[in-house]
């Protein structure tokens, strides 16, 4: 137990050297950007706007000081817990990124069960029938898949699901013209499944490709090879001797994917016209809204911290040769 | 030079004459898909991307294999053309990444503990956020445009391999033949170009070729979502993101041919790399 409070604190001070370290390189990038903030904040009625009223507007938002006066100013905000206003919601960055991660966290979750059963079941059943054409025809369809562009899938079933057999609605979280008291959780679940279902897609091969390979692993050891010779085959071997062993590296796996699941969101967000955090991030990506688009890299940072670090500690807590080993 | 003898030299170690050659078959066969797709983009004239209004909205025929778009222009040009860009963006971008993979993996594998520390921080630093946003941030600093993605591109896709090449070196750095080297006095660059580059430089062209997949599957994204490549360019993330304003009117070959293409061409690039690998690395050579 010791030890693991050790490790936690260990990784923990590494996470804050490193979110430092992203909020300056972030910055430094983001005041070197020939985009100017405020012609993206005024947009398209830039001809209207005369040199006094940019000069407020650079006043308001405290782009006339020098970068590193702006970053003091913004860092020692952000170390309050105070992220800022953003510029296209005008309302502050941390309301905006907890409404749009709450949206975004079903779509995520869902597609992050789906794609770890999926892809756990077909590399299990893979790696049983090793070198048979199921075998085959999952690895190839598993390559495939690796390699296949997210949105072209997201517009695959747009065009098949939504546009030809008219299944489902073309995008967005919420029927569109409609009072948001009015919307049944009927609805919201008919624009989720989509989305859903191109989100998982990415994660699938990675983890039967990794569950196949362990699985052959373990199925070639001692133990196996025993209880085969006791008569044991198939599901009665996989269930006793395989899945434990296999489970935990998949599980692991998973966790450690936050990385990929959260570039998918964006991905799939944008397709979908989604209303989550990735299609946010394109957002402020495109309008030039320095405030958010800080606010979601520190956010994606730390979501993604917290997946490595459940996936560490899974792997700590439930194997007991990495528990008592010197691992760190 | 190197590069090819040790190839030959390995080859002759896997046992099955058939699977070399199923190995060797499967490459050629991608290799000259590939080819093909750059030659076709190169080849192919700009007069049939031409705006011409006559033949909007064709379905694929033999004259449109892939049909046309809303401005008559010939999706089958377009793709081979966006193709080839992706192509070469993909070819910049990873070639300079696998570049600093290779020199940050040697040094923090010989310089020392700090720098070995410094580097791993380093690698954490850049895993640390979904690459997806470290592209779109980068683009954003760099203005869009295809400096951004090519430099963001070479950016963030380093680490994985750079990790490699810190292994090799450390296991190479054991090895008896260079522990013996330095015990008759050779000098430690001797050691690195005599025993160490000629190890390497396999290693570096699968990673290169590895990294092809990701990079062109990232530069179509970032570009798709709008932060890459300007809409001049007939780039395949540019071809699919407008194809979403024509989805319900039952276009669908704006759509599906250029998202196939780069399919077939991303996976042909993964089987080169995965075969370059097998018959180039003793460890996988008996799958």
């Amino acid at each position: 137990m010791k030890n693991m409070i050790k490790f936690i604190l260990k990784k923990t001070i590494r996470m804050v050297s490193l979110l430092i370290a992203l909020c300056i390189i972030s910055f430094l990038l983001i005041s070197y950007s020939p985009i100017d903030p405020i012609q993206a904040y005024v947009g398209a009625d830039m001809m209207r706007v005369g040199p006094e009223q940019r000069d407020k507007i650079a006043e308001y938002w405290g782009l006339d000081q020098s970068p590193l006066e702006q970053f003091v100013q913004w860092g020692s905000r952000v170390l309050q817990g105070d992220l800022g206003t953003s510029m296209i919601y005008r309302r502050p960055v941390a309301d905006i990124i907890s409404e749009k991660f709450l949206n975004s966290i079903i779509l995520m979750s869902l597609a992050w069960l789906l794609s770890g059963i999926i892809g756990f079941i077909i590399g299990s059943i893979a790696a049983m029938k090793k070198d048979t054409w199921i075998d085959r025809t999952i690895k190839w369809y598993c390559y495939t898949l690796a390699s296949t562009p997210t949105f072209w899938i997201g517009l695959l079933f747009l065009m098949i699901f939504a546009a030809w057999l008219d299944w489902f609605p073309i995008g967005l979280g919420v029927p569109a013209g409609v009072i948001a008291e009015d919307v049944t959780i009927g609805d919201r679940i008919k624009h989720l499944i989509l989305p859903t279902l191109t989100l998982s897609m990415i994660g699938i091969a990675n983890i039967a490709l990794h569950t196949r390979q362990k699985l052959i692993d373990i199925l070639s050891s001692d133990y196996v090879l025993f209880a085969k010779a006791r008569g044991e085959k198939g599901f009665v071997l996989f269930w006793r001797h395989g899945l434990r062993n296999v489970a935990l590296p998949a599980i692991t796996l998973q966790f450690a994917a936050f990385s990929e699941l959260f570039g998918g969101a964006v991905i799939a967000e944008t397709v979908f016209s989604y209303p989550g955090l990735g299609q946010a991030t394109v957002e402020a990506g495109l309008r030039g809204d320095v405030p958010l688009l800080l606010g979601i890299v520190i956010f994606s940072a730390i979501f993604v911290f917290i997946g490595n670090l459940v996936a560490d500690l899974i792997y700590r807590l439930v194997d007991p040769r990495i528990r008592e080993g010197k691992f760190l | 030079m190197n590069f090819l003898r040790i190839m030959t030299q390995k080859k002759s170690l896997i046992p099955k004459l058939n699977l070399r050659q199923r190995t060797l078959i499967a490459m050629i066969v991608s290799a000259i898909i590939l080819l093909s797709v750059i030659f076709a983009g190169i080849l192919l004239g700009d007069e049939r991307i031409a705006t011409n209004l006559e033949n909007r909205n064709l379905a694929p025929s033999l004259d449109h294999p892939f049909g046309t778009d809303w401005l008559g222009r010939d999706m089958f040009t377009r793709t081979m053309k966006g193709l080839t860009l992706s192509i070469a963006v993909g070819l910049i971008a990873a070639a300079a990444s696998s570049l600093i993979a290779v020199v940050l993996g040697i040094l923090a594998a010989t310089a020392g503990k700090i720098i070995d520390s410094i580097i791993s921080w380093l690698v954490d630093l850049f895993l640390s956020v979904p690459h997806l946003v470290t592209l779109i941030l980068i683009a954003f600093a760099l203005g869009g445009g295809m400096k951004g993605v090519i430099i963001g591109l070479a950016l963030t896709h380093w680490p994985s391999l750079c990790r490699v090449i810190r292994a090799e070196v450390m296991q190479l750095r054991s090895t008896e033949y260079v522990q013996i080297s330095r015990k008759l006095g050779k000098k430690r660059w001797w050691i690195v170009t005599k025993h160490m580059i000629p190890h390497l430089i396999p290693q570096f062209f699968v990673g290169l070729i590895l990294l092809f997949p990701h990079a062109i599957l990232h530069e179509a994204a970032i570009t798709f979502v709008g932060m890459g490549l300007s809409p001049h360019h007939p780039a395949i993330g540019i071809i699919l993101s407008e194809s979403m304003r024509y989805l319900s009117t039952g276009m669908w070959w704006l759509a599906f041919f250029p998202g196939l293409c780069l399919l077939i061409v991303v996976r042909s690039f993964d089987i080169i790399g995965e075969n370059l690998r097998m018959l180039i690395d003793p460890h996988r050579a008996h799958e």
